[in-house]
């Protein structure tokens, strides 16, 4: 397991990368820009999996499994709405 | 397998940054979506084929109803962008806190059967508190949110406020982080699991709380905010499952949220904590009430002639014009404007809709070439030279009183300089001022002519003019 340390800076690390690279997003782009980043977060999914999926009491199972639920709605509709609205940019 | 593990995340995140680094052009923008779903790919299926993961078909389910629910929702119209990205938020908080609780409970629940997999530390704890706080908070502040940007019957569109407001806020969220201390310091105390319930039903309240201040015209900031604290929320989770995966994932999302926040309360000239705990749109009162001037009404035909005789044409499209779904017609006003070798360009407003780059995507959907979409400071230069501005369903945005009238509270925003056209053409639905509350003085310029009515109507007629008798192009 690693030590608090080690996840604060990897915390503190893609912060700073994630500053840097969003700042140049094109500002034509920040609507599909949301929803792509939420869809991106939602990989908590991997948290809901384990919560459900694993020999858990069924109560601690719902819960898992209603997060997977919601992870996985930002998941797809995150993904493919971005694309839907990507779509739409065209040059000429 | 724990190498695959690790290995599958290094990939993750690799990928999801390169689809954020993708973004900075709409030419790659699309490689951005294939990196990010790659980079889900991996991580869902290297969790997945762990050998703790056993009851498959439950997860099978849950992943079967997000696809039921997500694919119909990324199918909305353009227009309701905004309230699924809000939406999306909620879910993101749900989980966020959902996952929260349920780890919580299960290390209590091993803890009393004496067969503890994981360490309670009190850093571990803090993280959890912290987790469920964001999570919840931003699960119901996004549904009120989305409420309010579906304009739902049963939630107030105008901004709800009654004295003490602030100190019942701070004070319901002080609460619940005092508790959450608490819990920290004491994780397996007799009280700790009903203190760990009340920290959950005190950011629930909170969320609700925390948006039913806030009018439409700060969305664009409040969604922005809401993304900020579920990025947390997720790097809340990645502490406290020990993902590094997830903390990178979240610190994205959180950095782009805090981004966006920055950009739209600076195109506001307002401040975080003004912007949540100062209730903006409230009523205001009508500025210099002096002289009264009149509007100057236009008729469709000498629009259209106005139109006909510019050389360039500046349009500048607000909220009014998504309410209207009149995004289709300008793009017929663009084509037959650019048809007669009229130079036709968009000013954008970066706080114009309802959320960040809500104009950008309705006037993509409609077809118009984004290199025609030009950013509020690339124009206002030019709009001295401008024969027509066209404005269309914005406000607040355009109004010039934002230069000086200090009591008022658009004061310091920078505007669009639409007052410096030529001329200058408006499109509004009824004489009713802006969502701030304040008469716009843009109206009753000289050079100013009015066409009431609903945008997608008004430009409908115009377009007509175009293509039948009124104008021989």
């Amino acid at each position: 397991m690693s030590d608090f340390g080690s996840m604060l800076f990897v915390f503190v690390l893609a912060t700073f990368i994630g500053l840097g690279v969003i700042r140049r997003v094109s500002r034509l782009l920040y609507t599909p820009l949301m929803s792509l980043t939420n869809a991106i977060s939602a990989i908590a999914v991997v948290g809901s999996i384990v919560v459900t999926g694993a020999d858990h009491p069924l109560t601690i199972r719902i819960l898992g499994a209603v997060a997977l639920f919601a992870s996985m709605t930002n998941i797809v509709s995150g993904f493919m709405i971005t694309d839907r609205m990507l779509k739409m940019f065209k040059k000429q | 397998m724990h190498l695959i593990g690790e290995l599958s995340a290094v990939v993750a995140t690799a990928l999801f940054i390169f689809a954020l680094y993708w973004m900075n052009d709409p030419k790659t923008a699309r490689h951005g979506v294939v990196a990010g779903v790659s980079g889900m790919l991996v991580a869902v299926l290297a969790t997945w084929i762990q050998p703790e993961i056993i009851h498959h078909t439950w997860v099978v389910g849950a992943i079967a109803a997000g696809f039921l629910v997500g694919v119909p929702l990324s199918r909305v119209p353009l227009t309701a962008v905004p309230q699924r990205t809000a939406l999306s938020h909620a879910f993101g908080g749900l989980a966020a806190g959902l996952v929260g609780a349920a780890e919580y409970f299960l290390w209590l629940g091993q803890r009393s059967g004496g067969a503890v997999t994981v360490e309670m530390t009190h850093f571990r704890m803090s993280a959890l508190a912290a987790e469920v706080i964001l999570g919840f908070l931003t699960f119901t502040g996004s549904l009120m949110a989305a409420g309010k940007l579906q304009e739902v019957r049963w939630i107030p569109q105008r901004p709800v406020t009654y004295p003490g407001q602030n100190v019942v806020n701070i004070g319901v969220l002080a609460i619940a982080v005092a508790l959450g201390v608490a819990v920290a310091l004491h994780p397996g105390a007799p009280w700790a699991g009903q203190a760990f319930l009340a920290i959950a039903a005190l950011a629930l309240i909170f969320g609700v709380l925390l948006i039913i201040p806030i009018g439409g015209a700060d969305m664009p900031t409040v969604i922005s905010i809401l993304n900020a604290y579920a990025g947390l929320s997720a790097v809340a989770m990645g502490f406290v499952l020990d993902s590094k995966l997830l903390v990178t994932a979240g610190a994205l999302d959180g950095s782009s949220g805090l981004i966006l926040s920055i950009i739209m309360c600076r195109a506001m000239n307002r401040s975080f904590t003004n912007v949540l705990f100062g209730a903006f749109g409230k009523a205001q009162p009508a500025i210099a009430a002096g002289e009264q001037k009149e509007w100057k009404q236009e008729t469709v035909e000498g629009a259209a002639q106005l139109l006909e005789q510019a050389r360039n044409v500046v349009i500048i499209p607000g909220y009014g014009m998504a309410v209207a779904q009149a995004q289709h017609k300008v793009r017929e006003l663009y084509d037959a404007l650019t048809k007669r070798g009229i130079d036709v360009k968009f000013a954008i407003h970066p706080v114009a809709g309802r959320m960040p780059g809500h104009m950008n995507v309705l006037l993509a959907e409609a077809n118009i070439p984004y290199s025609a979409l030009v950013e509020m400071d690339e124009i206002n230069p030019e709009m001295p030279q401008t024969d027509v501005a066209l404005v269309v369903g914005a406000n607040d945005v355009v109004n010039p009183a934002a230069r000086y009238a200090k009591n008022t509270p658009i004061y310091g925003m920078p505007i669009i300089d639409a007052d410096k056209a030529k001329t200058v053409l408006a499109v509004k639905r009824s004489k009713n001022p802006g969502f701030a509350g304040i008469d716009n003085e843009l109206y009753v310029q000289d050079n100013t002519w009015m066409l009431f009515g609903d945008a997608k109507a008004v430009l409908g007629d115009l377009v007509k003019q175009f293509a039948g008798a009124g104008i021989h192009g």
